[in-house]
């Protein structure tokens, strides 16, 4: 039986001949992705807003009666409920904030969930409680100052890692495109008003690993070709070096994707947000390995003699001899 | 790169299939089977994310600890200077700014009070760590300053107490395998498996449960201490409850501020019902020591009131009809028979010695998290059906080989998980999906630079080769930045994702030994039995 291929042998697309096109567009979806994050913000899960979230399913009911919920819960005086859709039609989660006095004060905050939960069982009878957590404004500050350094560093630390790897020009187009890749994960978080929890930085520091996988293969690939065709101009160079790794690149995607579409499909409704983040991560993930990752290097002037080495072995040697003696 | 010697296999088989087999008791449990009992057991331990159950955080008001450690400071101070020979006569005491200051009535005795002074405020560390600084301003005034590392002991060991009395009160309630933790400086988290409603967990947890019994002082006027000015000596303690009977009215009380007796030396106290009125009250039992010193207040004090004081605040201050000489005293209150026996199993477990308060909650449904398990699993398996049919459809042999390869894979991390005792959580199946579908990039890798030596015109031996030895490469480097965005989900993430992490970190390393080392085994294998003249990749 002959094998399938997904991408035909001796491809030679020219990626790189768009690559100005490209940057333009990516820009303007980097800022356009801030721009919203800026204004219209993102939708904070209890984890990062502080507050109460219950989590409720109407056995009995096709859909859950959203309004209703909001009207019967909005007139508690705990302020605005926000109440989602989350997974299957009948499962709702519904947030509120705790006032002032209710928090790090157990008895104050249980009265208000059992309150919230009288009253929907009220109307309700079928209602199932799944889960309620309260988190008070002091933890849901720090969970979100922690979330902020471990994206950060660990952008930081890879970049770092990539410098020492190969040279400070991948280094820094690592980091460009991981910065494209959260900007824009973010971005469409904020564009959707999906909700925002600590599941979803989880699924960026995945991304932010398996964006850099893609990253990697093709720079690896880039300086192997380097060293060998040291006379190539250096946009040829790299897309002959994505074209030999199209294959392998969209190979780990299908595999990546065909793993996790089942999840998005039949998986627990509480996994829905950190598999979209991570789907969405792998599209961008893959588009930013080839055109934020690579034209970067003809800015930043990489060229073949780059990883020939300035001194011999013997050289070196001596070098260090020399330096060694020097010092008394 | 594709000699293979047995002692080598032996050892790569081996590690295999133990730490596969490390995973088979876990498997057996999700299916419902038996598991032999003759046979080690390791499970893999659902987060309560999964098998439902109540988290919750608790921290601890370091700023009370400070506070009683200043008060400590000033009656040990008093306490010393009034016993030393000669007298040292001390006033304007003051503990405002976290410090305590006071002033000597003869400036003469300065060294004389210093020397009193110093031991009590070294640590009783071995450091020799002083706890306190002692300053003397304008010759007669004495500043004691807590030092941090001091103050630092002081909390880690409140923590540390204060962690104990958690684990008396909830085993008293009896709930089953709590888990209960410390967490950074001043937290403690606590974990019970199976508790849907943790209202009574939260409100046993919730009291510091520090009793006292104090005389009430019949002299101040109502009038005087509603607006909050007592007579020297005094303090004024609100009640708790305000229509409480014998509060007259008035919302607060003014009780002498010492001479009182602390409730922390009781050997029983359990929940029973007043003989007159049959109304609920805790019933206690001092200890030798503690039914001594109740036994003079109340003789001493006989026809007066005495408040029983719970956290800061009057229970009730009934009068002392009669000297108190058993050792056992009724406390009553505006109890229920629920707040009676919570307040009994409090008493017995002693007092925490700081206030903790509730700063995160989850409590799970246990039908959520069999729902999730089931969800994920059907996820799990349609998902790793298509990546290995894909992969098979693509790499033919070699496909088989990746498949394999990650049904090892899989074993082992649960097996790692397993042996290691780490919790599998909501994310953390996330994290089983998203190995499925990275682990193979290995091979992919592997087989698509095959592929091209083969088409370089290589042979097929050399292709093979050349494929594992220059794919390496780039597999370590992204295995490792993987690695790296892994610790740090590790280490800041909390609970639930940090499951995700502990699932991508250990596939991490067993998708390396599978996806390389393993089908370089077989491959060899197949070469050397085969001796393909074609590579059908």
């Amino acid at each position: 039986m002959p094998l399938l291929k997904l991408v035909p042998d001796n491809t030679n697309i020219k990626f790189l001949r768009w690559r100005v096109p490209f940057y333009i567009v990516s820009m303007i979806l980097i800022a356009a992705s801030w721009g919203l994050i800026l204004t219209k913000g993102l939708n904070y899960g209890v984890d990062f807003a502080g507050g109460q979230e219950i989590e409720a399913t109407f056995t009995k009911q096709a859909e859950a009666p959203v309004a209703a919920l909001r009207e019967q819960v909005g007139k508690l005086g705990y302020g605005d409920p926000v109440i989602q859709r989350f997974g299957a039609p009948n499962e709702v989660s519904i947030r509120t904030k705790l006032p002032e006095s209710a928090e790090g004060n157990p008895g104050a905050a249980e009265a208000i969930s059992k309150k919230i939960i009288a009253t929907i069982r009220a109307s309700n009878p079928d209602v199932r409680i799944e889960s309620v957590s309260t988190v008070s404004g002091k933890v849901s500050g720090e969970f979100r100052q922690t979330a902020i350094y471990a994206l950060g560093l660990a952008m930081l630390a890879i970049s770092i890692y990539i410098w020492i790897r190969f040279e400070w020009q991948f280094g820094v187009g690592a980091l460009f495109a991981l910065f494209h890749d959260v900007s824009l994960t973010l971005g469409m978080f904020a564009l959707l008003q999906m909700e925002f929890s600590l599941q979803i930085i989880a699924a960026i520091l995945a991304i932010i690993g398996y964006s850099l996988n893609d990253t990697i293969v093709v720079y690896d690939r880039i300086r192997e070709d380097l060293k060998k065709f040291r006379k190539m101009p250096l946009p040829e160079l790299l897309d002959m070096s994505v074209n030999e790794t199209l294959a392998r690149t969209v190979m780990t995607s299908a595999t990546l994707l065909v793993a996790l579409i089942p999840l998005l499909f039949f998986g627990p409704e509480s996994l829905f947000g950190l598999t979209a983040a991570i789907v969405l991560g792998i599209f961008v993930g893959t588009y930013s390995s080839i055109y934020m990752a690579a034209p970067i290097l003809i800015w930043l002037g990489v060229s073949g003699d780059s990883f020939v080495p300035t001194e011999s072995a013997v050289e070196r040697q001596e070098r260090l001899a020399r330096e060694r003696s020097a010092k008394p | 790169m594709l000699e293979f010697p047995t002692w080598k296999k032996l050892w790569y088989w081996g590690l295999t299939l133990v730490v596969a087999a490390a995973a088979l008791p876990s498997l057996f449990s999700v299916l419902g089977l038996p598991w032999p009992s003759a046979l080690p057991n390791p499970q893999v331990s659902l987060g309560l994310d999964l098998a439902g159950g109540s988290h919750i955080l608790l921290e601890a008001n370091e700023k009370q600890v400070a506070q009683q450690r200043l008060e400590n400071m000033e009656e040990s101070v008093r306490a010393r200077l009034k016993l030393a020979e000669p007298r040292i006569r001390i006033g304007d005491i003051s503990s405002a700014g976290g410090r305590l200051s006071f002033m000597l009535k003869d400036s003469a005795q300065v060294d004389a009070a210093r020397e009193q002074i110093l031991p009590l405020t070294t640590g009783a560390g071995l450091t020799g760590q002083r706890d306190w600084d002692i300053a003397v301003e304008d010759g007669s005034r004495f500043i004691l300053t807590p030092t941090r590392e001091g103050l630092q002991q002081a909390v880690s060991n409140a923590m540390d107490s204060a962690i104990e009395v958690v684990r008396k009160r909830i085993d008293a309630l009896g709930t089953r395998e709590p888990t209960i933790i410390r967490q950074g400086e001043n937290r403690i988290v606590v974990q019970v498996p199976g508790l849907d409603d943790p209202t009574a967990l939260k409100n046993l947890l919730g009291q510091t449960a520090k009793l006292e019994f104090k005389l009430v002082d019949e002299t101040a006027a109502p009038t005087d201490i509603t607006q909050g000015i007592a007579p020297p000596g005094d303090e004024i303690v609100p009640w708790s409850d305000p229509n409480a009977p014998g509060s007259g009215g008035v919302p607060v009380l003014a009780v002498k501020r010492l001479g009182g007796i602390k409730g922390d030396q009781l050997t029983d106290a359990k929940q029973s019902f007043e003989q007159r009125n049959n109304s609920p009250v805790v019933s206690i039992t001092f200890d030798q020591q503690g039914g001594a010193k109740f036994a003079k207040l109340t003789s001493e004090n006989v026809n007066k009131r005495f408040a029983i004081i719970l956290d800061g605040k009057v229970l009730s201050a009934p009068s002392i009809n009669e000297p108190i000489m058993g050792g056992s005293a009724q406390i009553s209150g505006s109890f229920t028979v629920q707040s009676a026996t919570q307040l009994a199993i409090a008493l017995r477990s002693g007092a925490l010695p700081v206030d903790l308060t509730v700063v995160e909650e989850r409590t799970v449904g246990p039908d959520l998290g069999a729902d999730s398990i089931k969800k994920g699993l059907i996820a799990m398996g349609v998902g790793s059906g298509l990546v290995v049919l894909l992969m098979i459809a693509v790499y033919g042999r070699f496909g088989i080989y990746a498949t394999i390869a990650l049904i090892f894979n899989l074993m082992m991390i649960l097996g790692v998980m397993a042996v290691m005792g780490t919790t599998l959580t909501l994310p953390g199946l996330a994290g089983f999906v998203l190995t499925i579908g990275a682990a193979v990039d290995a091979n992919v890798l592997i087989y698509e630079r095959m592929r091209e030596e083969r088409k370089k015109g290589r042979r097929v031996v050399a292709a093979v080769e050349n494929g594992y030895k220059e794919a390496s490469r780039a597999i370590y480097d992204a295995n490792i930045t993987n690695f790296i965005a892994g610790v740090l989900l590790f280490a800041f993430g909390s609970g639930p994702v940090r499951g995700f992490a502990v699932v991508l970190i250990i596939g991490l390393f067993t998708s390396v030994f599978t996806g390389v080392t393993l089908t370089r085994m077989w491959v060899a294998d197949w070469l050397r039995k085969a001796r393909p003249t074609e590579l059908n990749v």
